[in-house]
């Protein structure tokens, strides 16, 4: 009797520690399947400012999605609203929308228009503004802005800076 | 240790070491089945035969098809396609096998539900069958993703998308199910590893659970007759095969399945041949670019009803729905609380709901595919309702149901 | 008991069907816009008034200062003047060989190609000379006679040296009409002409760059590259690749894409020849597909002679 319940026990306890032991490798299973360092690594992208000219679209490249660079004219400046100005990276002066460029309703990919200011989405007809807010349905909101730090006249994506967090906080990005 | 004698023949050397007859017995000439079944019984047969044929057609194409993401759409299109003789029918009946595999279980999953085949005893086969359909639809996921095509890159983008959770924006989840941003090398060779090794022995363990889950309470048959299988079958061995409700499995009902099988193989060469545009789109025979999204992304025909649950909601309620729809059906046998085990068309209200179910699933399906706006999102936001109010009537439905 | 097999395999059947249709036919019909062909008939060109004249039209096209300034004629041993990626860097595309143009193209769409390459190609959405913006080809404003005879003349001097219309091969056809802006990779093709195999890798890669170059041109002058062409029988089809040769415009708006004027037979030639990039084996998968049809129809009627065989016991 004794000798059943001890063997009935340390059947047990051979189970924990096999349980123990799958846990274990389980840990080195969900970490192999994490995303290499390497890819993390290239999941920053540094942009230098100083090369964008005004009113010109330059799509760039962030984590395999194209991000929009547009440098404000002064006029553009002058004329937006407040709502269109919180949007706005300020850099040395010079405004810039920066945003992932991607329509907000299916994720195509909306085409920039010069002379217009404004975007277009050939998918389902979206349309946004020279800052990146909709100004024409389906898509529910403007260009999502990517994390961002500003460092000197570079804008480093991929790390949340203080103005990227403001952002966040008053809603103006998701 | 057993006794083994001098044998009298190989297959007496092989009796005597592995029991050969005893096999043959349990598995073929003495599993018995009901006589009153129809073809639709065979469906079971059929699946083997497909699965059978894209295994076959998997080993070829696997010899060729390289899980590189510079390199993978190539060697679809070209080395496979061009280069490798042969290597064209090998995709052809992949492609056209994985489509069409799921037409077949559709088929055999509402036969199952028509007859009551889940019920009374056979929850077992129902709930490993539908483990199943899940690993069908995984391994036909997985697979979808390996030409590396523009509807491979995108349904990897929207479908791995779906594990972010909504507002949860748990977007670490579905960075760690593709490892990177976005679907890349990493996905598509963990993709790959899931297609051809660990989705394929899951489904090998899950076919012998459904096998083995049908040996107690034996195979249902149309009437919902409870049959005493030991008369039957000793009816049957002492030459009353004619009067006896049971026959063998191997010959009788299995020359009925070839039977089945052989018309079903005239309708799956024909497409493989001539029509196999439904199981091969053409958005997805041009070459993945992360920078160009399709005009439209919809999933494979066989996910459009519960890519269509998952569409007309916002995205949170969406994403609750489509979860439902995903695990609904596994609960089949708990929620039908009648105590009937007979073909719906004597069930009363289940008659209704049957029929009801079959075609709003055809809706929500044709639904799935058509662009989300304008009045095929109405229709398609009414069929989600439907669907769903049917699940949740059901219980009451047939807890008041009389006993036939 | 009667039976109810042939009931209930209808009712399968059709409800098969019904999906089917729903899934296929129907969605397609509602997701893609259907354009109907005009058979390259190009009803909005006038047509040629007069009837040309060889020996006048081979002094238009060949005279100084004419069409032999940007293009080459090699049928009548007239070389290009610059080296493919260099033209393009020039005009945005290099000029095509204008030898086999009178076999390739429609006689009417060459006429008002000459006199204004904006409208015939379709393309004045983008090139609209009175914002400046000049067509890189420049049109021909009469070398002092009857343009509309001039022109007929060249045109039938185009005519004269091409080869027969019957000649122009698949291979050719693409190559005129396509090949100076497509890439069609899997049958070696790129924009400066097929591929040579080098034994060195140096020359391999330099020609690479050739390429590339002429690549980055002419994505600077369309806007974006023009796809590689390989697999577009399997991706768009054979309906929408003739109606977007006819008119780019009908199937997508404001496209780039210059409508080229080739006729219905060349149209032809262009499909044959993505078929036999992208769906090569087509032939072999017809005559396969018979002779498996027939096999299998065999298989099911042994199955049923079987079947039979054993269930006479049964009843």
């Amino acid at each position: 009797m004794e000798n059943n319940g001890r063997r009935g026990f340390m059947g047990k306890a051979f189970g924990a520690v096999a349980a123990v032991g799958a846990v274990g490798s389980l840990v080195a299973m969900k970490k192999s399947w994490d995303p290499l360092p390497s890819v993390k690594a290239a999941g920053f992208t540094t942009l230098d400012m100083t090369i964008y000219e005004e009113n010109q679209l330059v799509t760039e490249k962030w984590r395999g999605k194209p991000i929009f660079v547009l440098k404000k004219t002064a006029e553009m400046v002058a004329k937006q609203t407040e709502k269109q100005k919180a949007r706005d990276i300020i850099i040395g002066g010079s405004h810039y929308m920066v945003s992932i460029g991607l329509c907000t309703h299916l994720g195509c990919i909306p085409a920039y228009n010069a002379t217009e200011q404004g975007f277009l989405c050939a998918c389902h007809g979206g349309q946004f503004d020279f800052s990146g807010d909709v100004t024409k349905v389906p898509p529910p909101r403007g260009f999502d802005i990517p994390p961002f730090k500003i460092d000197g006249t570079k804008l480093v994506l991929g790390e949340a800076g203080p103005e990227y967090t403001k952002m966040k906080e008053t809603g103006i990005t998701l | 240790m057993a006794h083994f004698t001098k044998a009298t023949s190989v297959k007496d050397w092989l009796n005597q070491r592995l029991a050969i007859d005893t096999i043959e017995k349990v598995m073929g000439s003495e599993y018995w089945i009901p006589k009153n079944i129809n073809f639709l019984w065979a469906m079971g047969m059929v699946l083997v035969i497909t699965f059978v044929l894209l295994l076959v057609s998997g080993i070829f194409l696997l010899m060729y098809y390289q899980p590189n993401i510079e390199t993978a759409f190539y060697s679809v299109n070209f080395t496979i396609m061009r280069d490798v003789d042969f290597g064209w029918l090998w995709r052809h009946v992949h492609g056209v096998a994985a489509s069409v595999v799921f037409l077949i279980i559709y088929i055999h999953m509402f036969t199952g539900i028509y007859y009551g085949s889940y019920k009374k005893g056979r929850e077992m086969i129902w709930i490993s069958g539908m483990l199943l359909f899940v690993a069908f639809s995984a391994e036909a996921f997985s697979g979808y993703m390996l030409p590396w095509g523009q509807m491979s890159y995108w349904a990897g983008m929207v479908i791995t998308n779906l594990f972010s959770g909504g507002s949860l924006h748990a977007d670490g989840l579905v960075e760690w199910i593709r490892g990177d941003y976005v679907p890349a090398q990493a996905f598509l060779t963990r993709f790959f590893m899931l297609h051809v090794l660990l989705i394929p022995l899951a489904i090998l363990g899950l076919i012998a659970l459904h096998f083995g889950s049908l040996r107690i309470p034996h195979v249902n048959n149309q009437d919902g007759e409870e049959i005493d299988f030991e008369k039957e079958s000793k009816r049957y061995l002492n030459g009353d095969k004619a009067g006896s409700k049971v026959m063998r499995f191997a010959n009788d009902f299995m020359s009925k399945d070839m039977m089945v099988v052989g018309v079903y193989l005239i309708f799956f060469f024909y497409l493989v041949f001539y029509n196999y545009g439904f199981a091969m789109d053409p958005v997805n025979f041009d070459p993945a670019d992360g920078l160009k999204t399709p005009a439209h992304i919809y999933p494979e025909w066989y996910f459009l009803w519960s890519y269509e649950i998952l569409r007309p909601f916002s995205v949170d309620i969406g994403l609750i729905a489509f979860g439902f729809a995903q695990v609904i059906f596994v609960l089949l046998p708990f929620l039908d609380r009648s105590p009937n085990t007979v073909a719906a068309n004597r069930r009363g209200l289940f008659r209704i709901w049957f029929w009801m179910m079959l075609i709003n699933m055809i809706i929500l399906t044709a639904m799935g595919k058509l662009p989300p706006s304008g009045i095929y999102s109405t229709i398609g936001f009414f069929a989600a309702i439907l669907f769903i109010a049917q699940w949740i009537a059901l219980p009451f439905i047939t807890m008041f149901e009389k006993k036939v | 008991m009667k039976n109810k097999e042939p009931l209930i395999l209808a009712v399968v059947v059709v409800f098969s069907l019904i999906t089917y249709y729903l899934v296929e036919p129907f969605a397609h019909h509602v997701l893609h816009k259907h354009v109907e062909s005009e058979g390259f008939v190009y009803a909005d060109l006038p047509a040629l008034t007069k009837t040309g004249n060889v020996a006048n039209g081979k002094e238009l096209v060949m005279g100084a200062g004419a069409c032999t300034g940007c293009h080459a004629v090699e049928a009548v041993g007239m070389p290009a003047a610059m080296e493919p990626q260099m033209a393009a860097a020039s005009y945005g595309v290099n000029p095509p060989d204008l030898s086999n143009a009178g076999a390739i193209y429609d006689a009417k769409f060459l006429a008002d190609l000459i006199k204004n390459p904006a409208h015939a190609l379709k393309v004045a959405h983008k090139f609209d000379a009175t914002k400046g913006q000049a067509h890189p080809m420049a049109p021909f404003s009469g070398a002092g006679g009857d343009i509309e005879q001039e022109v007929a003349d060249m045109v039938a001097y185009l005519q004269s040296i091409a080869i027969k219309p019957e000649a122009v091969t698949p291979k050719i056809a693409f190559e005129n009409a396509c090949g100076r802006c497509h890439a069609l990779s899997y049958e070696k093709w790129t924009q400066l002409g097929e591929k040579p195999s080098f034994k060195y890798k140096k020359d391999a890669l330099a020609f690479d760059i050739k390429v590339l170059e002429y690549e980055d041109s002419l994505k600077a002058y369309m806007g974006k590259l023009p796809p590689d062409l390989s697999m577009y029988i399997r991706s768009r089809g054979e309906h929408f690749i003739s109606t977007l040769i006819e008119n780019p415009q009908n199937q997508l708006e404001g496209t780039a894409m210059p409508r080229v004027g080739v006729t219905a037979q060349t149209a032809e030639k262009v499909i044959e020849y993505l078929e036999d990039a992208g769906d090569t084996k087509r032939h072999e998968r017809e005559e396969i597909g018979k002779n498996v049809m027939i096999y299998i129809v065999i298989f099911a009627i042994f199955a049923l002679l079987w079947k039979k065989q054993v269930w006479k016991e049964l009843h």
